[in-house]
């Protein structure tokens, strides 16, 4: 009996717990849609810099895969620290080959 | 699969794409795969950014693109994202049917996504004549982006598969990490695709 209540009363929090989950989920979201509406605003714009345009477009694009890695993808959450390991392995790998083309394409 | 009493719970546990060692390997071996992917698409992307001005004497990317296009596409997938997030929570809270709407809804912006990319290399080729073999750029161009778009189409057809072959089983321990994976992959596609938007058509825009 007490294990009744005890499993009904994790369910619940359980409930609770993945309905926040999901305001979070659909904030990120809003937030993608927002960033993705700058980015393309200030390209179509056509009043800005292409020096200054760049970056920012570069960051918002890093932001917005960080809110897909975290929220979307549960990376956030507490045991996924080899997913973490994994990825962030992939990303050292992606950040290397990315270097070795700039520089013998720059150089 | 033989029938297995342990893959049917009376009660679903909080994380069912995780509760089996065959489901943890899953999840383990998809992000193993997505690290691997990022290398793949890290030289795709240095590759074009070196080659992307290489125009010969066909177009350059800056009279190619429409922004429009491209916008609606983003957003498509961006959609298609949150859809396969709604079906992972149905799919905690075993609720197979909200599950498979779900995934049908993103399956179904999958297949817009595709329909408007395959209309736009269709424009490129009929009205500007750029194909792969114009340029370099063209090379590169088609290489980078017909990759994420061969990633779609797999991301489909995986996912048709998925949700046919387990219509009637309903939800168990069995399939859950299967469709947790395939969300996974889904999420991943789209991460590709903010900087494929982002790199090549707004920045082939600003030069």
């Amino acid at each position: 009996m007490t294990d009744n209540v005890e499993s009904s009363h994790v369910d619940a929090f359980e409930k609770e717990r993945s309905k926040d989950e999901m305001k979070r989920q659909v904030i990120s979201f809003a937030l993608m849609i927002v960033f993705t509406l700058a980015s393309f605003g200030l390209v179509a714009s056509g009043k800005f810099s292409s020096m200054f345009v760049i970056p920012v477009i570069l960051i918002m694009a890093l932001v917005q895969v960080a809110f897909q890695f975290y929220y979307f993808m549960h990376m956030k959450d507490k045991d996924h620290e080899m997913p973490s390991t994994l990825i962030y392995g992939g990303v050292w790998c992606a950040a290397l080959t990315f270097t070795g083309l700039a520089v013998i394409t720059w150089w | 699969m033989s029938y297995d009493e342990s893959l049917f719970p009376e009660k679903m546990p909080h994380n069912p794409e995780r509760a089996t060692l065959e489901g943890k390997n899953k999840f383990m071996g998809l992000w193993f795969f997505l690290g691997g992917e990022t290398v793949l698409f890290a030289s795709l992307f240095g590759t074009y950014l070196a080659l992307k001005d290489s125009v010969h004497t066909g177009p350059s990317s800056d009279e190619l693109f429409g922004l429009p296009l491209v916008f609606l596409m983003t957003v498509m997938l961006l959609t298609s994202s949150l859809t396969s997030v709604y079906a992972m929570y149905h799919m905690r809270n075993n609720d197979f049917k909200k599950m498979q709407l779900w995934l049908g809804i993103t399956g179904l912006l999958g297949i817009g996504f595709l329909v408007c990319e395959v209309y736009e290399f269709a424009h490129y080729i009929t009205d500007y004549g750029f194909t792969f073999r114009s340029s370099s750029f063209g090379s590169a161009f088609y290489t980078l982006v017909g990759f994420h778009g061969g990633h779609v189409t797999f991301g489909i057809i995986w996912l048709i598969t998925l949700m046919l072959r387990n219509a009637k089983r309903g939800l168990n321990l069995y399939n859950a990490p299967k469709f947790n994976t395939f969300s996974l992959y889904w999420h991943f596609i789209d991460v590709i695709w903010v900087f494929v938007f982002t790199v090549v058509y707004l920045m082939g825009k600003v030069g």
